[in-house]
């Protein structure tokens, strides 16, 4: 177990999967889209308009609209605010304009 | 000493001012607050001549919107000349619409229901049908401004110009009846001009000079949405319904939404009309209002999220029309105010038939119409009538 | 939109739910709006159920007494959460102070996708809107991996997410603490807390004085025990990689705060905050008065009971200065207890809850003497570097802006964008205050979050078919 679930005890419902730009990303029942794309190791899924510079969760509480996405087809939803849900379709910018999602 | 004070950084302060320059003349812009802090930082940027009726103020929409497309070579703004379309919701408003457009005797084009959607993709279905105007345009007011003060003393032969911000007129410095300067609360500074372009706030330091000018703020709320990757208005987009309100006296609120696109990707949906002094509280009532009407001519903006919505306060006389030119009243001082919400439009020639005027050149339209007195009860009977609103 | 409450909260942290709290149990019928899907605010940001977290409080300081009182709200009161707030309105009553009549109306989105138009009415409101991270531009800023502090400690609080496997945390002010803290025994590496302003070092930080010793020495003792260096008079004044973070500069400052030696410090992820930016936008909406706080912040103004300039319209928490979780709930109580005795209710005077309330925000002035922000942070920008995510307006334009006649922060966002965007200001609107060489000012922001067209409209748009997912 990682250290934050012994931390508080946690044992979480069961993960599931939700598809970001076809590539299956697991989450813990309550986390956010965003929360669960930067535990995968993803940081960045948005690229800006004008210099197409990366970008993923900076202030993390739905005030910065930088991690913007697209979920079952509706458009720039903050995903640090955005609860994952069983079979959420994920479409980011990044995939939109470039080859495909940065991860680490 | 400057040849001329020009009283108001605003667009269409900064075209007199620039003109002026152009025309061998020192000029020195002063403003209370920054450079286009006022009506022009609230303003669209509409270069309109669609919604003008024929008469004084379409002439000086066409000569303005000429001078627009030459200024744009000057860079530092956007200018697009993007046309706009005007859509009627019905035959008879269609027939309005086609007769005003002959009568406006600007270039024009009748748009037939079926081909609205290759003007407007995303355009509502339904339309009787509109008119295009290829002279219609868009540029950012507020860069507009500042690049107009910043070029006009640039250049051979031209005269000098100063912009000096956060200098509050209080008063004039008079000759007899003569206005031979301005006093501020940064020293006195005499000049062989002043130009009044205090925008909506015109009618106040004409109060200084002891003129009246009767320009109150007509307030206008504008929404914007979030930026959109593809474009979906293409022109600015309008219903005939606009043109009514535009022309109309009522204090209450109007509202027919004006839609377009911009080129850092939100669409921009204005304006509504209200009489309420200079109150900034939001009218929830009227946001709804333009949001509906917006989404009736494009019910694609219907998902899409408005992020921001901010008013103005353009500045009214109750004839619609700007005042232009020496005050006979108090000579010496020149107004260029009162533009309603065409100012951004409008400024370009404004500014060009102040410069004439400054320098004795014969004005190249007929400044009559615009004269500043036109409203003192003892003038009534000659020219254009003043209406009260 | 028959129905109308005594009393509409909105904000569910601290001071909302002890505010709310005292008003239901003298005895008003009482609504608690909030955005997120759990109450606690930013502060008591808490685990979803889902997880069944056996000890939820190891993360917090106070949870279980926040816990407590929203346990006994919860019978009490309506509780709207999931619904952000994009406009408040009052109607009737008149200007001259009378309430009769009057009442306020709250503009709702219900749902994190669907998006629901809701509107709330009530005779009185209490607004609880508390704060978001203040950052500081810096080249780099805007590289994935870079957080706010609040950022990095929202993942952990709210879905147990470490923000990274080795940690820098930098910024100012007592907040930094608890962040690196919570990093750190949830097993990140972290790499140093710089702290910009801290030239007591921690062994004398100004959170031992005044009461808060013991949660003080308690994080600087898990500081010890992971051997996490803490630096005062020391930033993060560059962040550097490709795609996202992997190193950064850490620049010793001088009392102004300018880079006076650097180093670099590899990392893959920088927690940074620069103090907090208490949410206006509502108060604004309604015409409630502000002052300047402290450190030159806007923040509503109040009097000793909570009410602000507006009949009915009262306010607690960081949205009247920033102070903290603690002081934030003292305010609640004090405004619940106030509306009540406003709408004729009985409510015995408490004195010690105004003298707690008083204590703590001494302490809290206290605080903010000592970790001002300090104008050297300028000399950390270059040219490139965008001061405004959103537009990316680069540094560069603001000074052009500037040369043409944009004397205040409002025309630099006019001539050269920065504030535009989509977060509408509130990341850079700080930063472009201070190179327009002011104050920042009260946000005006009629609409205080993004609003469908269709929405806004009233009419139905196609995105309602999601409706039927709805349970």
């Amino acid at each position: 177990m990682r250290p934050p679930y012994e931390l508080v005890g946690a044992r979480p419902d069961p993960a599931f999967e939700i598809s970001v730009d076809g590539r299956p990303v697991p989450v813990v029942p309550g986390q956010s889209v965003g929360a669960a794309l930067h535990a995968a190791g993803v940081r960045s899924w948005r690229s800006t308009r004008f210099g197409g510079r990366p970008r993923g969760l900076f202030c993390g509480i739905g005030v910065c609209f930088d991690c913007l996405v697209t979920v079952n087809d509706v458009p720039a939803l903050r995903a640090c605010v955005t609860e994952a849900r069983p079979g959420d379709r994920v479409r980011t910018s990044a995939a939109d304009s470039g080859p495909e999602v940065s991860g680490r | 000493m400057p040849d001329v004070v020009v009283i108001g950084a605003g667009v269409v302060g900064a075209a007199c001012a620039h003109y002026a320059a152009r025309a061998g003349l020192d000029v020195v812009v002063l403003d209370r607050g920054p450079v286009a802090g006022g009506t022009t930082g609230a303003g669209e940027g509409n270069v309109l001549v669609s919604d003008k009726e024929p008469g004084p103020e379409l002439d000086l929409a066409v000569l303005s919107a000429g001078l627009w497309r030459e200024l744009a070579g000057l860079g530092g703004f956007e200018y697009e000349p993007k046309g706009g379309l005007v859509v009627a919701e019905d035959d008879e408003v269609l027939a309005a619409l086609t007769a005003l457009a002959a009568g406006q005797g600007v270039e024009h084009t009748v748009v037939d229901a079926g081909r609205l959607t290759d003007y407007e993709p995303h355009l509502a279905p339904g339309f009787a049908g509109g008119v295009f105007y290829p002279q219609d345009a868009q540029v950012q007011p507020m860069l507009a401004a500042a690049t107009l003060l910043r070029e006009g003393g640039r250049g051979a032969g031209r005269g000098t110009l100063s912009l000096r911000t956060g200098v509050t007129v209080t008063g004039f410095l008079r000759d007899g009846e003569r206005v031979t300067g301005v006093r501020t609360d940064r020293g006195d500074i005499p000049a062989g001009a002043v130009v009044n372009a205090a925008g909506t706030w015109g009618g106040e330091v004409a109060a200084l000079a002891g003129v009246h000018l009767p320009i109150l703020p007509r307030r206008g709320f504008i929404l914007v949405t979030e930026p959109l990757d593809e474009p979906l208005v293409l022109h600015k987009v309008y219903t005939a319904a606009y043109v009514t309100n535009v022309a109309s006296d009522s204090a209450g609120l109007e509202t027919s939404a004006v839609v377009e696109g911009t080129p850092s990707g939100p669409v921009l949906i204005g304006a509504s009309r209200e009489r309420v002094g200079f109150d900034r509280t939001v009218s929830i009532p009227v946001l709804e209002r333009l949001a509906r009407q917006a989404v009736e001519l494009f019910p694609a903006l219907a998902a899409r999220r408005v992020i921001r919505a901010y008013c103005g306060f353009r500045p009214y006389c109750p004839d619609h029309l700007p005042v232009i030119g020496e005050d006979p009243r108090a000579p010496g001082l020149y107004h260029a105010c009162g533009h309603e919400g065409a100012g951004i439009g409008l400024a370009p020639a404004t500014g060009h038939l102040i410069a004439q005027a400054l320098t004795g050149a014969r004005p190249g339209l007929d400044l009559d119409p615009f004269r500043p007195d036109r409203f003192d009860p003892d003038r009534s009977g000659t020219g254009t009538p003043a209406k009260e609103g | 939109m028959t129905r109308v409450y005594d009393l509409a909260v909105i904000g569910a942290g601290p001071a909302g739910v002890a505010g709310a709290l005292e008003a239901s149990l003298a005895g008003l019928d009482v609504v608690v709006i909030d955005a997120a899907p759990r109450p606690g605010g930013q502060y008591h940001r808490h685990l979803p159920d889902s997880f069944h977290a056996l000890r939820p409080g190891a993360l917090h300081h106070g949870l279980e007494r926040f816990m407590r009182q929203w346990e006994a709200l919860r019978s009490r009161a309506e509780i709207l959460l999931g619904h952000r707030v994009w406009a408040v309105e009052r109607t009737g009553g008149d200007a001259a102070g009378g309430t009769a009549g009057a009442t306020v109306t709250v503009r709702c989105l219900a749902g994190d996708r669907e998006e629901r138009p809701r509107a709330v009415r009530a005779r009185a409101l209490l607004i609880a809107t508390g704060a978001h991270d203040r950052p500081l531009p810096f080249p780099g800023w805007d590289l994935p991996g870079v957080l706010t502090a609040g950022g990095a400690q929202a993942l952990l609080k709210g879905s147990l997410v470490v923000a990274g496997r080795r940690v820098v945390v930098s910024g100012t002010g007592p907040f930094l603490l608890p962040v690196a803290a919570g990093l750190a025994r949830a097993g990140a590496d972290v790499r140093g807390v710089y702290e910009a302003g801290g030239r007591f070092g921690l062994a004398r930080h100004p959170l031992l004085a005044a009461g808060k010793a013991a949660e003080a020495a308690g994080y600087a003792a898990v500081l010890a025990r992971h051997r996490v260096p803490y630096r005062g008079r020391h930033a993060v004044v560059a962040a550097h990689g490709e795609d996202t973070l992997t190193h950064v500069t850490v620049a010793r400052l001088d009392a102004d705060w300018r880079p006076v030696a650097t180093r670099t410090v590899e990392c893959d992820t920088l927690a940074c905050g620069y103090g907090f930016v208490p949410q206006l936008e509502l108060p604004v909406q309604l015409g409630c008065a502000t002052r300047r706080d402290a450190d030159g912040t806007p923040v509503v103004a109040v009097d000793a009971g909570r009410r602000t300039s507006v009949p009915g319209v009262y306010a607690a928490g960081e949205t009247t200065g920033v102070g903290g979780a603690e002081l934030a709930e003292a305010e609640g109580r004090l405004a619940g207890r106030t509306v009540a005795a406003d709408r004729g209710l009985r409510v015995p005077p408490l004195p010690a809850l105004a003298r707690r309330v008083d204590r703590l925000a001494a302490f809290a002035r206290a605080l903010h003497e000592a970790y001002p922000v300090r104008p050297g942070w300028r000399d950390w920008l270059r040219d490139d570097t965008l001061v405004c995510r959103c537009e990316e307006v680069p540094l560069s334009a603001v000074r052009e802006a500037r040369r043409l006649g944009a004397t205040d922060a409002r025309s630099v966002k006019l001539l050269a964008r920065p504030g535009m965007g989509w977060c509408q200001g509130r990341m850079c609107g700080y930063a472009v205050a201070c190179l327009a060489g002011e104050d920042p000012a009260a946000p005006r922001r009629p609409i205080a979050q993004p609003v469908r067209l269709g929405d806004l409209a009233g009419l139905e748009h196609p995105l309602r078919k999601d409706d039927r997912d709805d349970p």
